[in-house]
C-alpha cells in the first residue's frame, strides 16, 4: 500500500480502500472485468492478490466474473468481484444464484449514472433499488452504502463479515465521488479488526446435511474437496440439497432464506448519526449525499435550526426501527438522492404520516452540494 | 460384462437420493454418464477430488445422481463456476457437463474464452441438436433444413461446429464421439481427464422425443442407426473430399496439443509476486 503518512494514517482513493478492506478481511479471490469508475479494484487486485497467495482473474464479461466468485466460494475462499451499474446488470442472475445457493460473496458497485452505458464517469445513486429487486424472485439481501474512503474500508470488511456469517452475497454500493477521492484514511492495527469466517461443518461428512436448519437459520457449509460431497443448484432444494417440488419443502427453504437475514436485524441495519439527538429536521442520506448533508446540517445549526443528519449505512434491509425514531421526533425529513427518490419511497413507506417527508434529486451527473441541502432544511 | 459395468456405475449413484431420474427412455444422457463413470474409476480418482459442474438443460440434471462433489449452475454458466473452483483449488478434478445449446449459445462466450485461457478443466457437451428440456426448440447445431417447434418451416441458420471450434479457440484437447460409439468415448474421456489443460469432449447424442420426432427419427433406435451411419473416423475422414463429409461428422481426437496450463502459470506469478 503506498502513500503512507504516519503509523496507520494513509492517503488512499475510495478504490484502494476497497482493496485493503477486502484483503483484510480475507478475501483471497477476485474476478472482475474492466468498467470505469471500477477499474481501480481490478488493477490494484491483479497486482496485490498473487503477493498474499491469492487469485486475481480478469474474465470474459461481468456475468463470468461474478460466475467464477461464487465457484471460488463454494471451493472456500472468500470471494469478491467489483463492477459499475452495466455490469451489475449483467450480474444479476448470478446474484439470485448465490442468494439460493447460499454462498457468500461480495459484489462492489461503484455506481455511475444511468441507465445504459449512460454517465461514465459521473456519481449517481440509480442502482440501489436494483441492489435490493434486481435479480428475479423473492430474496432477501444486504445493501451497503459507503460514503468516505474510510467507509470503503471498514465496510468492505463489514460486508464480508455479513456474507461469511449469514451466507449471503452481499452488496457494497460505492459511487464516482466516493471512489475516486482521496482522502486521509485510519486504518486500525489487524488485532483490532474483528474478522468472520463462514462456519465449517463440525460433523463427520455422512451426518453432513448441508441445508438443515438451525437457530440461526444458517447451516454449516463445506468446501468442495473437504470430503463432504454434497450438491448445490439453483433450482429450490430440500434439505439435502436436491432439488425439490413438495410445497412443505419448498415453504420451509424460501422462509429459512429470509428468516436468517429478519434474525440478524439488529446487528444489519447500521446507521450513523450526526447531531440528531435534539434534530427537529433531519436529513437521511448515504452514500457520497451524506457528505454533503454533514455540512449542510452543520450551516444549518449556525442559522438556529436545530438540523441532524442520519447517515444510511445499511440500504437493505432497510432500518426501519431507526428510521421510525428519527420520523416521531422531527417535523420534517429531507431525503436528498441522485436519483429521482428511491429511498424517498422507503422512508415515505416507513413514515405513515408521522412527519412531513421532501425529497431533493439531482440526475445531471453532479453531486448535491451542501447548499442545495441546507435552501431545503430551512424550508422546513 | 454388462452385469460388472452396472455394479461399477452403482458404486458412484445418489440410489437412496435422487431417483427416478428425468430424461426421456432411451435417452443418450444415460450414456454420457455411463461413459464418465466409468473413465473416473479406471483413473482411479477419488470421489472426494471430482467436482461435477453442469449447466441447465437436460444435460444439466446429471450432476444430481453421482457422488461426487456436484453443482448445477445457471444456464450456460457452468465454465465460469468451474474456473473459480479450479483456481481455488488447483488438484480437484473439475469436469463440466454442458448441451449445446447450454454451451454454444447463451455460454458461447464463456466456452471461447475457457478454450483460449487454458484452465484445466475437461468440458463435456452433449450435442443433441435441440433445446429438449424447454421441448424441441432449435439449437446453434441443429443442422440447416431440419425442422423444431422454433423452426417449424425447416431451419435456415447453419450449425456451429463445436469441436472445430474449440480447437481453433486453443482448446489443448478436442475430440468428439457420439453415444452411438461408447467404447470410443470412454477412451476419449479418460484422456481428456488426463490431459493438463482444457480440454473437450463433444458426445453427439439422440432426442428422438424433441429432434428426432420432428425429422423422421422418432426413436432412439433409428437415431442411433444414424449416428452409426453418419459417423468418420478422423484418420479416414483425412483422405476423403468435402463433399463426401458432407453431413457427416468425425468422431476420434481432434487436436491434443501441449500448451502452458493456467494454473501453473498463475503459481509462477505468486511465486515472482512473493518475492
Amino acid at each position: 500500500m503506498s502513500r503512507k503518512k504516519s503509523n496507520n494514517r494513509y492517503f488512499l482513493q475510495g478504490n484502494e480502500a476497497v482493496v485493503e478492506g477486502a484483503l483484510m478481511a480475507g478475501c483471497r479471490f477476485f474476478a472482475g472485468y474492466p468498467i470505469t469508475p471500477a477499474s481501480e479494484i481490478s488493477e490494484i487486485l491483479s497486482e496485490r492478490m498473487p503477493q498474499v497467495g491469492g487469485t486475481f482473474i480478469q474474465m470474459e464479461d461481468e456475468i463470468a466474473s461474478i460466475g467464477a466468485v461464487i465457484g471460488a466460494s463454494l471451493a472456500g475462499a472468500k470471494s469478491m468481484t467489483a463492477t459499475s451499474g452495466p455490469g451489475f446488470s449483467l450480474m444479476q442472475e448470478n446474484l439470485g444464484f448465490a442468494c439460493i445457493a447460499e454462498v457468500p460473496c461480495v459484489i462492489v458497485n461503484v455506481m455511475r449514472g444511468g441507465p445504459s452505458t449512460g454517465l461514465p464517469t459521473n456519481p449517481a445513486q440509480g442502482d440501489v433499488m436494483q441492489a435490493r429487486w434486481g435479480t428475479h424472485g423473492d430474496h432477501p439481501i444486504i445493501v451497503l452504502a459507503a460514503s468516505t474512503v474510510q467507509d470503503s474500508y471498514e465496510l468492505t470488511i463489514q460486508a464480508f463479515n455479513f456474507a461469511e456469517k449469514y451466507r449471503t452475497p452481499v452488496i457494497l454500493l460505492s459511487d464516482e465521488v466516493v471512489a475516486h477521492t482521496r482522502e486521509t484514511v485510519e486504518l486500525p492495527p489487524p488485532d483490532q479488526i474483528h474478522i468472520i469466517d463462514r462456519i465449517a461443518p463440525s460433523m463427520p461428512p455422512e451426518w453432513y446435511i448441508p441445508y438443515e436448519d438451525n437457530s440461526r437459520g444458517v447451516p454449516p457449509m463445506a468446501a468442495f474437496g473437504d470430503g463432504y460431497r454434497y450438491h448445490v443448484t439453483g433450482l429450490v432444494h430440500d434439505v439435502r440439497g436436491f432439488p425439490t417440488q413438495r410445497p412443505d419443502e419448498i415453504d420451509a427453504f424460501m422462509r429459512r432464506l429470509f428468516r436468517k437475514i429478519t434474525q440478524g436485524f439488529n446487528e444489519i441495519q447500521i446507521t450513523k448519526e450526526f447531531f440528531l439527538d435534539d434534530a427537529k429536521v433531519a436529513v437521511v442520506a448515504y452514500g457520497s449525499v451524506a457528505r454533503s448533508a454533514r455540512r449542510a446540517v452543520l450551516d444549518a445549526r449556525k442559522k438556529g435550526v436545530k438540523a441532524g443528519l442520519l447517515q444510511l449505512v445499511t440500504l437493505f434491509p432497510f432500518p426501519r426501527l431507526k428510521m421510525e425514531e428519527v420520523l416521531r421526533q422531527c417535523r420534517g425529513v429531507l431525503v436528498p438522492e441522485l436519483n429521482m427518490g428511491q429511498i424517498s419511497r422507503e422512508v415515505h413507506r416507513v413514515n405513515q404520516g408521522k412527519c412531513q417527508v421532501r425529497k431533493l434529486n439531482r440526475l445531471d451527473g453532479g453531486l448535491i452540494t451542501p447548499e442545495q441541502i441546507l435552501i431545503e432544511i430551512l424550508k422546513m | 460384462m454388462v452385469q460388472q459395468g452396472t455394479k461399477l456405475i452403482h458404486k458412484y449413484l445418489r440410489h437412496d437420493k435422487k431417483f427416478p431420474h428425468v430424461w426421456c427412455p432411451g435417452c443418450g444422457n444415460g450414456i454420457v454418464l455411463g461413459a464418465l463413470i466409468r473413465a473416473i474409476d479406471k483413473l482411479g480418482l477419488q470421489k472426494d477430488d471430482v467436482v461435477l459442474v453442469s449447466g441447465i438443460g437436460c444435460s444439466g440434471r446429471m450432476p444430481v445422481y453421482v457422488d461426487f462433489n456436484t453443482l448445477h449452475t445457471t444456464h450456460g454458466r457452468a465454465l465460469t463456476f468451474a474456473t473459480g473452483i479450479k483456481l481455488v483449488r488447483p488438484h480437484l478434478n473439475v469436469i463440466v457437463v454442458m448441451g449445446d445449446g447450454d454451451a454454444t449459445a447463451i455460454g458461447g462466450n464463456h466456452f471461447i474464452h475457457a478454450a483460449r485461457r487454458n484452465l484445466d478443466l475437461t468440458a463435456i457437451i452433449v450435442n443433441n441438436q435441440i433445446y429438449g428440456m424447454t421441448g424441441g426448440q432449435h439449437s446453434p447445431t441443429t443442422p440447416y433444413g431440419c425442422k423444431a417447434t422454433t423452426a417449424v418451416y425447416g431451419h435456415i441458420e447453419h450449425a456451429f461446429s463445436i469441436s472445430e471450434l474449440a480447437v481453433t479457440a486453443g482448446a489443448s484437447f478436442v475430440a468428439r464421439s457420439s453415444v452411438y460409439h461408447a467404447q470410443l468415448l470412454d477412451s476419449i474421456l479418460e484422456k481428456a481427464i488426463l490431459k493438463k489443460g482444457f480440454s473437450v469432449v463433444e458426445v453427439i447424442s439422440n432426442c428422438h422425443v424433441q429432434f428426432g420426432r420432428r425429422n423422421q427419427m422418432g426413436d432412439p433406435v433409428t437415431m442411433m442407426k444414424w449416428l452409426r451411419d453418419n459417423a468418420v473416423r478422423v484418420e479416414k475422414a483425412k483422405s476423403m473430399e468435402p463433399q463426401e463429409l458432407e453431413g457427416k461428422f468425425t468422431i476420434g481426437i481432434l487436436a491434443d496439443v501441449e500448451k502452458p496450463v493456467y494454473t501453473e502459470e498463475y503459481e509462477k506469478i505468486r511465486e515472482g509476486a512473493k518475492r
